[in-house]
């Protein structure tokens, strides 16, 4: 498929335009959040096996400490958020509402909060297998939402091989602006990041990819780009779901993920901006992500920002900081469009969290709206950044004829970006239908 | 924070709609539908009041009563059996005995829409569903008609519309030929200025091509319209009459008079475009649009009868769920998966 290409500037085609609800917090910056009473960390934040503790209860640890080893190739170390002593290895509640083992960790009131450094990665002098360790043991996953390890897509088999780096600064999820914050205020991180990247992957040349809603981030990016790099910032169109990295591939590339199939297979890699700056920031000092920025907005939160948060700090005590209105209605971690519901408040904050947002009655009366039969309106199927047809697998999902939908109508391409709920003018749950078959 | 006690809802993404809702749009199509309804009222008086009257009132009280015999939660608050009332009626000479109107009203909906499961589901326009019947039924009544904007038009009514029910409609001798079957039976042409600003006679609702291209701008400026349905069908129309006027102008009607006549702006702009009967692709829309030009063109050209929108969209209606097997677009990485195998 060609790349579009709309008012001069590269997209995909389909997809929608939700409302962007950025303005106020783009303009804030970066600040550093408190530590809770207490932090829990959980021991499974990304996907794969459960890390494995490997500090016992009553232990000191140090703010940047290694907590937690890798259980295998498909899991990540876990960091110390903060100097503190481990008071329990116990479980607690995750997002979806199951308990997972976590680390509880109380701080130090009077401690400085000094990090600590480890062995750090040379850039110059490590081996790809060397900076593929370190990045699996500085615990670093996709910190779009996805949570998936970093290293584990940098492990390139011999038979394949990748010409173009692509960093995702799209951030299409309305009212999030931590990728924005990061690309304006933490470039050379990102460009330190990038070098890493490159050597492992053996790509030639990199694209930073940012929507055009964040004309300073790319200018600022255009003018500290190092003149050795070979690459260049794009600006997409501003549309929903651009930041996926399959949509990133058909804007920038003009070539389609095989459906069943991974990035690789068009020589292609897509790695988020905050990664990559985790990456550069981590990698020379040897540290672990014991923090991540994070946007905390929505119409019910009272001091909106972008904050960067200790790891295993509590929602609860995140809300109780920022203040929430009285008539809090519903809190999910990251954006509307695909972020979760929280089942509860004392979930923490994990790696992959890159937003709070906080909805009140009034805002989210919006969504409580009867639902009617399909009229086959087509809003879906224009929508559907994948062409597939949510009308009738919508359906089939009503019928529960789940191999159908599979067999003949290509779900299991669907990656759930809820482009077909948001159009859909019955208000039919389409993408939720999806998710449970 | 007050936050003891305080219930969060749980759902699952995404969090926000686009505001679009089936009521919404049903309702600005009825916005639409107002200035050439209006314009009906004007030009055919008492008469177009009360059969545009009389098509709302049968097909509303139809599904308010349905859905109160079937125990449901009355679904005329959706506007969409308004649409089907007003286009019916619109789709009607405004002459027509109202007991006749009444007849094919409940069966616009009853048998349009209820039959096949209420909203969304009924495959073909319920409105022309109705008219159709009445066709088949009444073919003289549905073909006499009386000219606009005749002088008593707001005192009086011509004789038929005040007809018993069940009993043949008597005419006056003001009765007078549509363009389209002026020009099928006598080869005479009208002008095109007469037709696009609706001073002709017709369907009441079918003369003003102006009034009701400004409703389809309207729509589709909204994002409420598929412009494709009617672009394609002016354009197949277009294109099959200017090839066989060209050949032989005496016995082929001018394009533009093929636009602008009979139902086919009403049709094409309002009818056709029906979400529930018309194809969701894009490319299913273009060709659906192409049929029912050629349909209309053809039975025009060559049928029995003066008109064939009608017929040309139901028949689209009909083939809608092929087309959109057809036109299925090929889903994101498809083709990477075939030249891998």
């Amino acid at each position: 498929m060609r790349s579009m290409r709309l008012l001069g500037l590269k997209t995909f085609r389909h997809g929608v335009h939700p409302p962007e609800s950025k303005d106020e917090t783009s303009g804030l910056a970066i600040r550093q959040f408190p530590f809770a009473p207490l932090l829990i960390v959980p021991l499974i934040q990304h996907m794969g096996a459960p890390s494995l503790p490997v500090v016992e209860e009553g232990e000191e640890v140090s703010r940047g400490q290694r907590i937690a080893r890798a259980d295998g190739f498909m899991s990540v170390s876990m960091h110390a958020p903060a100097s503190g002593v481990v008071r329990r290895i116990a479980l607690a509640p995750s997002i979806g509402g199951r308990m997972v083992p976590a680390v509880y960790l109380e701080p130090f009131p009077g401690s400085t909060q000094e990090v600590e450094d480890g062995t750090p990665c040379p850039l110059d002098t490590a081996t790809p297998d060397e900076m593929i360790a370190a990045i699996q043991d500085a615990g670093v996953v996709g910190l779009g939402g996805a949570a998936f390890p970093t290293h584990v897509k940098l492990k390139i088999p011999a038979d394949k091989f990748v010409d173009t780096l692509i960093i995702n600064g799209v951030e299409c999820e309305p009212f999030l602006t931590t990728d924005h914050r990061v690309m304006l205020e933490q470039s050379r991180d990102i460009f330190m990041g990038i070098r890493y990247l490159l050597k492992v992957t053996g790509a030639e040349k990199v694209i930073i990819a940012v929507e055009a809603n964040k004309p300073d981030a790319a200018t600022h990016l255009r003018e500290t780009f190092p003149s050795d790099l070979d690459g260049s910032v794009a600006v997409l169109q501003v549309k929903y779901p651009q930041g996926a990295e399959k949509m990133l591939f058909s804007a920038l590339l003009g070539r389609e993920v095989p459906s069943g199939g991974l990035p690789l297979d068009i020589h292609a890699l897509c790695c988020n901006v905050a990664t990559a700056a985790q990456i550069g920031h981590l990698l020379p000092l040897g540290q672990g992500i014991h923090e991540r920025v994070i946007t905390v907005t929505g119409p019910a939160v009272k001091r909106k920002g972008n904050y960067r948060i200790p790891i295993g700090t509590p929602l609860r005590f995140l809300l109780e900081h920022v203040g929430v209105e009285e008539d809090v209605n519903r809190v999910f971690l990251g954006g509307p469009m695909m972020g979760a519901a929280a089942s509860s408040l004392d979930i923490s904050i994990t790696k992959g969290t890159s937003g709070v947002t906080a909805f009140t009655d009034s805002a989210a009366e919006r969504t409580h709206s009867q639902v009617y039969p399909c009229i086959r309106c087509g809003y879906c199927v224009d929508a559907c950044p994948i062409f597939l047809n949510p009308s009738l697998l919508g359906m089939l999902a009503a019928n529960e004829e789940f191999s159908s939908m599979t067999e003949e109508h290509n779900l299991m391409d669907c990656f759930e970006c809820g482009s077909c709920s948001f159009v859909c003018p019955s208000h039919i749950p389409l993408v939720q239908q999806f998710r449970a078959a | 924070m007050a936050k003891a006690g305080k219930t969060l809802e749980i759902r699952t993404s995404p969090h926000i709609l686009s505001g679009y809702s089936v009521d919404t749009i049903m309702f600005n199509v009825v916005l639409a539908l107002l200035p050439v309804t209006a314009f009906a009222v004007f030009a055919f008086g008492l008469a177009g009041l009360l059969t545009l009257s009389i098509a709302l009132a049968s097909c509303v009280l139809t599904e308010d009563l349905i859905c109160r015999a079937s125990g449901k939660p009355t679904t005329v608050g959706d506007w969409s059996v308004t649409i089907t009332g007003i286009l019916y009626g619109l789709t009607l000479p405004p002459n027509l005995p109202l007991w006749m109107v009444a007849v094919g009203g409940v069966i616009c909906v009853a048998v349009g829409k209820a039959l096949f499961g209420g909203l969304g589901y009924n495959t073909f326009n319920p409105a022309l569903v109705g008219r159709a019947v009445l066709q088949a039924a009444f073919p003289v009544a549905m073909t006499s008609w009386i000219p606009g904007f005749g002088a008593g038009r707001f005192s009086s009514l011509p004789l038929s519309t005040l007809t018993l029910p069940f009993t043949a409609p008597e005419y006056d001798a003001l009765t007078s030929a549509t363009p389209l079957a002026l020009w099928k039976f006598s080869r005479e042409a009208t002008a095109t200025s007469d037709l696009a600003l609706g001073f002709t006679s017709g369907s009441a609702g079918e003369t003003s091509a102006v009034l009701i291209l400004l409703g389809g701008i309207y729509l589709i400026a909204r994002n409420m319209m598929n412009w494709r349905i009617p672009a394609s069908i002016f354009a197949s129309v277009v294109v099959i009459s200017g090839a066989l006027h060209l050949a032989d102008p005496a016995r082929y009607a001018s394009p533009a008079f093929m636009l602008f006549s009979g139902g086919l702006m009403l049709g094409a702009v309002f009818m056709a475009t029906d979400m529930v009967g018309s194809p969701m692709t894009s490319r299913g829309c273009y060709l659906y649009g192409a049929l029912i030009g050629l349909v209309t063109v053809v039975i025009r050209t060559w049928g029995g009868l003066p008109e064939g929108v009608m017929y040309a969209i139901l028949l689209g209606n009909a083939v809608t769920p092929h087309l959109d097997r057809w036109t299925r677009p090929k889903v994101y990485g498809a083709r990477g998966k075939e030249a891998a195998s």
